[in-house]
């Protein structure tokens, strides 16, 4: 701890520190604030989006609950609870549990990686607008009662035209353009910000867990989205322009629906369950006050799991008419894959066993994560078995199951995250203990809400029916699970509660509340808008918990324009220093006219065509070069061939 | 550790005021950047070839409807998409030696080049024998066919946008990476032709 306090804050004089400040924020008033591409900006702004997603999805599964609380449920009629279940999953996979953890990662990363910004800041915006506009003709469609109401992963026959004739599916499959395009351009903003503008020192080797899982998510990205953007696309032209990719009539195939939607969603799961890896070694390790151990194993686990995720997608099909020998290839893999999550469950139980442990609200949900997850996989190692899962497929034991791995996988860990970095977003530490009822309240509700279902799904309850008839007995565990529902939003009323609170009046955080050791913790919060007065260098793993090394920091950045330093992909090695561009508003007028394009193509397929023109006028607009800064860089520019020359 | 009053460093600091202002080639964020635009984009293609033979696999009878695509226009526009890549050499090394005015000279011919494939890329759909709306066959060959042409067309208006940035200005060395860059994405999109061209024209022959 003493090299902690006696680590002095490297910093400018008061003048440049200014002028860096001023360089980096974004613009005033309404433009700029449309204008804004300062990463923490736009990463709070994607935070709070998402979260009103998450709301709002838990809503409609409050609906849902409503509905089947007792046998005979007359809340909503079959048209909307078909709506309901459709809207409730789309929106918790789509627009909250991928897009979440990569709005957290835009901004941590960069404090992570002591970089200024991330790659490519515009994209970055233009992602977040993309997001949102999507998210919000999904909502708007629902209150027109256009809502989806063919699953959140839309088979084929039932979402063909001739099964769902209206323009419901349609919405969905944009729905699924918009996000999986700004997913994707996360992807390229993050991969490059990881290996191309990490601090000097910072080798590979010495990265955070927590950027490990999001460079093996992001790859992820880049592999497994571009699946279902080219499945929704077949679908929706199936729908409006009469392809026969779906039509068994014209040699079209149900199925081909199936694999790609899987090729997609299997690996989907884990691009939701690996950024939550990392969150919960940034925690295990500040609360157990001691580095995780196994750093090695931890990082190929990560690795091997984010590879073994694409070799699962047909334990999604084991009720379809596949080859058995491909079925039992594919039990063998969903089996396999327990390996390395057991590697990191086991490195994590020596952290905390080893360490000296501090019992906060973080932790907490951590350790409920290991408690979920596990009875979470091990549900999943039975379905992974073909001949019980063709007895519990489309039952209520999936729900279970898949509620086990994805809220105690990934929820349960981002609500410790949200906890643990808080003061660093706000300058503000969340009340302990409303934090403690947030979360005993989550639990037991939890547990109540979703372990009877497993028995429902024991006993025969499909999954997606609206309701079910006295005689089958199930209106006991389905009244159980409804009173777990409404736990559960009592304890996120109270995180919002929380939240609200303590951004004003919670306790001041100072730069590093906890005692951390990663880089994040070395700035004030909430940040500078250059996040760093000085670029750090960095000697060490955990660069808080050891002594100082020398150079301690980079100099000769400019203060007056927007210049990073580039690094080399595996040492980090001095590469050259970039201007980035400065805030705009072409990314948010671009994207609206890409929403135009793709809401207008689910009427007209020509509206491909017409509405191209504005797109392509905003990108050019975001591209084209301003005159004054231009001449402002060319008179400090060094071409790289004048210092190959110099040495 | 702080810069004290009179600028000199109180402590070893890590001057990086010498370094360049750009680099090329994996140097640069935005080689990275379009490297991850081609992994996106060649995974779109993998699987929409597979969603051909998947079809395929299922098919009595490959066409299902109709002949064959006509070779001519499409092993044609295999020609020039393959001639392409000599002006875009040309434009790419030129910028790499920031040499402007080859730089001009070379995308112009790219320019050029390209509105020759774009045009015999209509030629090519007249001649595909099959419709979108025909079978599952006639769905897969223009999915492939509209995806490819799309890169076709925003990489001709990439490449057109930065060609007219290179007489007008504003200028600075930042941009030959851009055109360096934008070269290289070129190579992926008409070498990423050569199976779609092999699927779709032999596909239904062999």
């Amino acid at each position: 701890m003493s090299v902690v306090e006696s680590r002095a804050q490297a910093c400018l004089k008061p003048e440049d520190a200014a002028l860096l400040e001023q360089t980096w924020s974004d613009p005033p008033g309404v433009r700029g604030w449309f204008s804004a591409i300062n990463h923490k900006t736009i990463s709070l702004r994607f935070m709070i989006t998402t979260f009103v997603f998450f709301v709002l999805g838990g809503l409609l599964a409050l609906a849902i609950r409503l509905q089947l609380a007792g046998p005979d449920g007359k809340v909503v009629g079959a048209d909307m609870y078909n709506q309901l279940f459709t809207m409730h999953g789309s929106t918790m996979m789509f627009l909250f549990a991928v897009p979440v953890m990569q709005a957290v990662a835009t901004y941590l990363v960069p404090l992570m990686i002591g970089a200024r910004s991330v790659a490519f800041p515009r994209m970055n915006a233009f992602a977040y607008w993309i997001f949102t506009l999507g998210g919000m003709m999904l909502f708007i469609a629902f209150f027109l009662n256009v809502g989806p109401d063919a699953g959140w992963f839309a088979y084929v026959p039932l979402s063909s035209l001739q099964y769902s004739p209206t323009k419901r599916v349609d919405i969905w499959a944009q729905m699924i353009t918009f996000t999986e395009m700004a997913g994707l351009m996360e992807a390229i903003v993050l991969i490059t910000t990881i290996l191309k503008m990490r601090a000097p020192g910072m080798t590979l080797n010495r990265m955070p867990l927590f950027v490990w899982t999001i460079l093996a998510t992001s790859f992820m990205v880049l592999f497994s989205m571009p699946a279902v953007m080219l499945a929704s696309t077949a679908l929706i032209t199936d729908r409006l322009v009469n392809t026969q990719f779906f039509n068994p009539l014209k040699g079209g195939d149900a199925l081909l629906w199936q694999h790609l939607f899987w090729f997609f969603g299997h690996p989907e799961v884990y691009m939701i369950f690996i950024p939550p890896l990392g969150m919960i070694s940034s925690i295990v390790a500040t609360f157990s006050r001691r580095p995780v151990v196994g750093y090695a194993a931890m990082v190929l686990a990560v690795i091997a799991t984010a590879f073994f995720a694409f070799g699962l997608w047909v334990h999604h099909m084991f009720a379809t008419n596949l080859p058995e020998l491909g079925k039992t290839f594919f039990t063998a893999a969903s089996l396999m894959i327990a390996i390395p999550t057991a590697i990191q469950i086991f490195c994590w139980i020596a952290t905390l066993w080893t360490g000296r442990i501090h019992l906060r609200t973080p932790l907490l949900f951590v350790l409920a994560f290991f408690f979920i997850l596990v009875a979470g996989g091990l549900t999943g190692l039975m379905l992974a078995s073909v001949s019980l899962d063709t007895q519990l497929h489309d039952t209520h034991f999936v729900v279970a199951h898949l509620h086990y791995v994805l809220m105690g996988g990934a929820v349960f860990p981002l609500f410790g995250a949200f906890y643990y970095w808080f003061p660093k977003f706000t300058g503000r530490l969340l009340n302990e203990s409303l934090g403690r009822w947030n979360f005993w309240l989550f639990f037991i509700g939890f547990n109540l809400t979703f372990f009877p279902m497993h028995v429902l799904g024991l006993q025969g309850m499909p999954r997606r029916v609206y309701t079910y008839p006295a005689a089958m007995e199930w209106g006991g565990l389905n009244l159980a699970a409804t009173v777990g529902a409404f736990t559960i939003a009592v304890s996120v009323l109270l995180f919002i509660i929380n939240v609200l609170r303590s951004r004003r009046h919670g306790e001041p955080a100072g730069a590093d509340p906890w005692g951390a050791g990663t880089l994040e913790w070395s700035v004030p919060s909430p940040p500078p808008a250059a996040n760093y007065e000085m670029v750090p260098v960095v000697h060490a793993r955990d660069p808080l918990w050891e002594a100082p090394g020398l150079p301690s920091h980079v100099s000769g950045l400019a203060n007056d324009y927007r210049e990073i330093l580039v690094t080399s992909v595996a040492d980090a090695r001095l590469d050259h220093r970039l201007w980035l561009p400065s805030s705009s508003l072409a990314p948010f007028v671009t994207a609206l006219a890409t929403s135009v394009l793709f809401v207008g193509s689910i009427f007209t397929p020509w509206a491909v065509v017409w509405a191209a023109i504005p797109v392509a006028i905003g990108a050019t607009w975001w591209f084209w070069p301003k005159k004054d800064i231009v001449e402002q860089r060319t008179g400090s520019e060094v071409s790289p061939y004048d210092v190959e020359a110099e040495s | 550790m702080s810069v004290s009053k009179n600028d000199k460093p109180v402590d070893a600091l890590l001057d990086v005021k010498g370094l360049p202002t750009f680099g090329f080639g994996h140097r640069s964020p935005m080689w990275w950047g379009t490297m991850g635009l081609v992994a996106i984009e060649s995974t779109v293609f993998a699987l929409a070839i597979m969603a051909y033979f998947y079809l395929r696999s299922h098919a009595a009878a490959w066409p299902q409807t109709g002949q064959p695509p006509d070779l001519l226009w499409g092993t044609l526009n295999t020609a020039i998409m393959m001639g392409s890549m000599i002006p875009n050499h040309f434009a790419k090394r030129a910028a790499e030696r920031m040499d402007l005015p080859r730089v001009r000279l070379w995308m112009v011919v790219c320019m050029l080049v390209s509105i020759a494939f774009l045009a015999v890329r209509v030629l090519e759909f007249k001649t595909l024998n099959t419709h979108w709306d025909s079978s599952a066959y006639g769905s897969i060959v223009w999915m492939l066919m509209g995806l490819h042409t799309t890169h076709l067309i925003t990489d001709a208006y990439d490449s057109l946008v930065l060609t007219v940035l290179m007489f007008t200005g504003p200028l600075e060395g930042k941009r030959f990476v851009d055109v360096s860059e934008n070269a290289g994405y070129w190579y992926f999109v008409v070498l990423s032709w050569i199976p779609i061209y092999a699927v779709i024209y032999w596909g239904a022959r062999i």
